[in-house]
């Protein structure tokens, strides 16, 4: 099963990106949106493979590139999603492109979720804000396997409720048996129907068992850091607890040195992490 | 090893001369702008010769003497870094069509033969760093053309700076591996010692005479001398736990006074390979080509994120230097990222010296204090 | 550092009509106006890709035009400038100003650290007939920017890159290293640890290519100062390599002077003339 692994990032640094076409731009929030994209060459379409954690590089010619992670389902490489905050230069760019233009593609690059290691376990997915994208995949991975794994808790938190995207997929999942799916917003408007605050205030409220529990985990770094410490508090091995990173993405291979993080480089190594690694580190400022 | 031979020094154009037939374009140290720096070099009497080097902390300037000698003197700001990790370099080219198809192309790069003389054992031991960080799992092409054309005349290192150091390192003065020929500069010629088969078949070329005891014993006493001079030294090889147990200490702070940000030391830094990258577009977006430059960990766009500096200040900028040079090389590289050149001390505006700085972070802080 | 400003042309609805292009003039030499039409085949690139609606060197006048892109060479150093600015804001969509006395106050701004009234009273006869602000300073002084390009003159690769990067729809990356870094690039070898020269290049933005130093000379610092500039450090290198108190504070009174770290170099480090007050050398 190929999309268990958890990447092998070994695509060459200066690898020249090759031209993708955007199928769909989906508009997911005030200031979210998602391309789905396709590599026009079929050649390199059929060889793309991702596992669910890793990212893309996409790249605007004569502008530059952006780290996304992957956000579509493993099991069809020939599309892929990128839900993309329009914040940055190249981001806002990005934001402007619709069906049939071209842009270029690099990737896949990272090391993704520890899934094959999660199998016969219990899943805990804590994210905030566009944290759920990198997981999502993820999610779909292990739904589609649904019988490898325990208990499946999904806890989602935004600061604003119209920050919630992807309602829909919340929805279907917390249909599946032994899912539970819990949505925390900071600040609700009239129709949140689920928890105002912290999403890791959730953690006690759903059914997992700590000590044959996979969390994966995504989002602020304090958010994350405060979720594995209530995670470990509920008694996780911080060895089953996985977070995923962000830091200034260029190269791709751990070699351009601009996502360092004390000894990793954090696109290579990570950027998804198991927290009893890098928790010695994680959140003091300046790393 | 081959056994040592002496080329005369008068026979010194030979080693040009054999390389040159051989199809190498030499590059070699020469006096430029007040230091000496690598570049194309084929001609042996335009080689440093009656020159020294003055090196303090912040400080560098030549030094001219009566004597022949021509590798009389320690490293100079840079040596084989730029000429294997380009300072620029384009990643590839792109164009987009009127259609709106984009088209990239990789970069040509042609064979290009080169042979740098002169090589020391300090920047030898950062390029089997560089070799690590570059031709990995995921190799880079640009480094890998240029590293596979490249033949490395070494030369023990006689004359070290006041800011040298490599013998705390175990990376010097002598040469121990990872060049092809090797030379040991005597007054009245070199010994010259085959280290691969390419090194051999030169050395075969070269006009040779049997290397004498005195010969050997003038060598081997000039090595040990250069060794033992060396005043300065990194307090332990492996100083990765001690820097992440100490990210508080208050010398972070005090440096943090000294120091300017500039970057300079991670420039003359042999080890340092940080890059950005950027886009040179034609103004109507038909084309462009993805370059990289040379970054440091002390500029701005190093800790982006977000629009966000993770390391805004002067502070955290020279501790992600000094915790990554001395400590996180330990994880990604099985070793020290300091090859105990003493560049970083020379080159820095404001005299900075790493030994001094590690020194003072590896005391607990109150000692520290007192000193 | 913030999110940059939403360039002009990022809409996906395509414009028709070619963008605008306007270069304003306000207290300056006319450098960077001369640096821009020197540009030789950058400066076709440009005319074939924008409607040059006010360029007052290269012949074209309509101050009042509306434009895309305002390039504005000059500091603010009148009442009436004050008010130009005003309406050229106004006018434009993107207003860039362009070059030291833009974006620093240029030379002009040494008349910030002294007695505007007894210079003018000790160069002219007649000072009540001249008009002028007791400071000269910087656009953004008074009037939202997007984004600055400094330099004495004026960077053309810089200008034509963030115009490139505006016509296809993206903010221009704002230039950040320093001069130390660019100089390492080209390798140049350092001046001021090889020469002991009292070089500004640790402190100040890069852009013009480390030209100096190329030349063996020391950066006087006429990109003005880079992010994280530690200025103080550097004024304390120059005290240590031989140079008095005031020749510490000339090295950063040049065109920005009126750049904030380099007027506070100045007035730490210039002792107080005597005679008229805390007049200028």
């Amino acid at each position: 099963m190929q999309a268990a692994r958890r990447g092998d990032g070994h695509v060459s640094a200066a690898a020249e990106p090759r031209q993708a076409e955007v199928i769909e731009r989906v508009h997911e929030t005030r200031d979210l949106f998602t391309l789905r994209l396709r590599l026009t060459e079929p050649a390199a379409r059929a060889a793309y493979r991702f596992a669910p954690g890793q990212f893309n590089m996409l790249y605007l010619p004569g502008i530059g590139g952006v780290p996304i992670s992957i956000a579509s389902d493993p099991d069809d490489p020939t599309t892929l999603d990128h839900t993309i905050r329009a914040v940055g230069r190249v981001t806002r760019v990005l934001a402007g492109l619709g069906h049939g233009d071209r842009l270029g593609l690099r990737g896949p690059y990272g090391r993704g979720w520890p899934l094959a290691a999660a199998e016969g376990h219990d899943l805990v997915v804590l994210t905030g804000g566009l944290g759920c994208a990198p997981v999502v995949a993820a999610i779909d991975y292990a739904v589609a396997r649904r019988e490898r794994f325990g208990r499946l808790a999904i806890l989602q938190g935004v600061k604003h409720a119209a920050d919630l995207l992807w309602r829909p997929r919340y929805d279907a999942w917390a249909a599946l048996p032994d899912t539970e799916v819990r949505l925390a917003a900071d600040e609700p408007d009239r129709h949140w129907p689920d928890h105002v605050g912290l999403v890791t205030d959730l953690l006690g409220e759903v059914r997992f068992d700590p000590g044959a529990t996979f969390a994966l985990l995504c989002g602020p770094e304090p958010m994350m850091l405060a979720g594995a410490r209530r995670l470990i508090a509920l008694g996780v091995p911080d060895t089953h607890i996985w977070l995923s990173l962000e830091r200034g993405f260029q190269c791709g291979v751990g070699h351009c040195g601009h996502c360092q993080l004390g000894p990793w480089f954090v696109c290579r190594d990570g950027p998804v992490f198991r927290f009893a690694d890098i928790r010695w580190l994680l959140g003091t400022p300046g790393f | 090893m081959t056994e040592a031979h002496c080329l005369p020094r008068a026979r010194l154009q030979a080693l040009f001369d054999r390389l040159g037939e051989r199809g190498f374009r030499c590059i070699g140290p020469q006096v430029r702008d007040g230091a000496i720096v690598y570049d194309d070099l084929s001609d042996a009497s335009a080689l440093p010769v009656g020159i020294g080097t003055h090196q303090a902390p912040g400080r560098y300037r030549l030094e001219h003497y009566a004597h022949a000698r021509c590798f009389a003197w320690s490293n100079g700001p840079q040596a084989l870094k730029p000429l294997l990790f380009a300072p620029e370099e384009p990643l590839w080219q792109v164009t987009r069509g009127a259609d709106g198809r984009v088209t990239f192309a990789s970069i040509e790069r042609p064979a290009q033969r080169r042979a740098v003389i002169g090589v020391r054992a300090c920047d030898l031991a950062a390029l089997t760093l560089h070799d690590a960080h570059f031709l990995g799992a995921a190799a880079d092409p640009g480094y890998a053309a240029r590293r596979a054309e490249l033949f490395i005349v070494a030369v023990d290192c006689s004359h070290p700076a006041d800011t040298c150091f490599c013998a705390s390192t175990g990376d010097g003065p002598a040469v121990t591996g990872g060049a092809d020929l090797t030379l040991t500069e005597l007054d009245a010629g070199f010994l010259v010692r085959g280290l691969t088969d390419a090194g051999r078949s030169l050395m075969d070329a070269l006009p040779l005479l049997p290397a004498s005891s005195d010969d050997l014993r003038l060598a081997k006493a000039e090595i040990e001398h250069a060794a033992t001079s060396q005043r300065r030294q990194l307090p332990g090889r492996n100083l990765r736990d001690v820097l992440f147990a100490n990210l508080d200490h208050p010398r972070w702070d005090d440096v943090a006074e000294r120091c300017l940000a500039c970057g300079n030391c991670v420039a003359v830094c042999p080890t340092c390979f940080c890059y950005t990258e950027r886009e040179d577009a034609a103004l109507d977006g038909s084309h462009s080509t993805h370059l990289r430059l040379w970054d440091t960990c002390y500029s701005a766009e190093h800790s982006y994120l977000h629009g966000r500096l993770l390391r805004a200040n002067t502070r955290t900028r020279y501790r992600q230097w000094l915790t990554h040079k001395l400590g996180g090389w330990h994880d990604q590289y099985g070793r020290s990222g300091c090859v105990g050149c003493g560049r970083c001390i020379a080159w820095c505006p404001t005299g900075i010296d790493i030994t001094a700085e590690a020194a003072a972070l590896c005391k607990p802080p109150a000692a520290e204090t007192d000193t | 550092m913030t999110t940059p400003p939403k360039p002009p042309f990022a809409d996906p609805a395509p414009h028709q009509r070619r963008p605008r292009l306007a270069v304003h003039k306000f207290s300056s030499c006319d450098g960077c106006q001369l640096a821009l039409l020197n540009a030789g085949e950058g400066l076709l690139a440009v005319a074939a890709h924008f409607d040059i609606v006010h360029f007052a060197e290269a012949g074209v006048v309509d101050e009042a035009a509306e434009a895309d892109i305002a390039l504005v060479e000059g500091s603010i150093s009148t009442p009436d400038e004050r008010e130009r600015i005003r309406a050229v804001r106004e006018h434009s969509r993107w207003v860039i100003p362009i070059g030291a006395c833009a974006t620093a106050g240029g030379p002009q701004a040494h008349r910030n650290l002294a007695h505007a009234e007894s210079w003018l009273a000790s160069a002219y006869p007649q000072p009540e007939h001249v008009t002028a602000l007791p400071t000269a300073t910087a656009i953004s002084a008074h009037v939202p920017v997007e984004l600055e390009l400094p330099g004495c003159p004026v960077s053309t690769a810089q200008v034509l890159t963030a115009l490139t990067s505006l016509l296809a729809g993206a903010s221009p990356r704002p230039e950040q290293d320093k001069v130390c870094l660019e100089c390492k690039r080209r390798g140049q070898v350092c001046v001021l640890v090889a020469k002991g020269a009292p070089c500004l290049g640790p402190v100040t933005v890069t852009g013009c290519g480390a030209l100096c130093p190329g030349l063996g000379r020391d950066c006087y610092g006429c990109y003005g100062p880079a992010e994280n500039p530690e200025v103080a450090t550097l004024a304390r290198r120059f005290r240590d390599l031989g140079l008095d108190a005031d020749a510490v504070a000339r090295r950063f009174a040049y065109q920005n002077i009126g750049a904030a770290p380099f007027t506070q170099a100045v007035r730490d480090w210039r002792r107080p003339a005597v005679g008229h007050g805390d007049g200028d050398d």
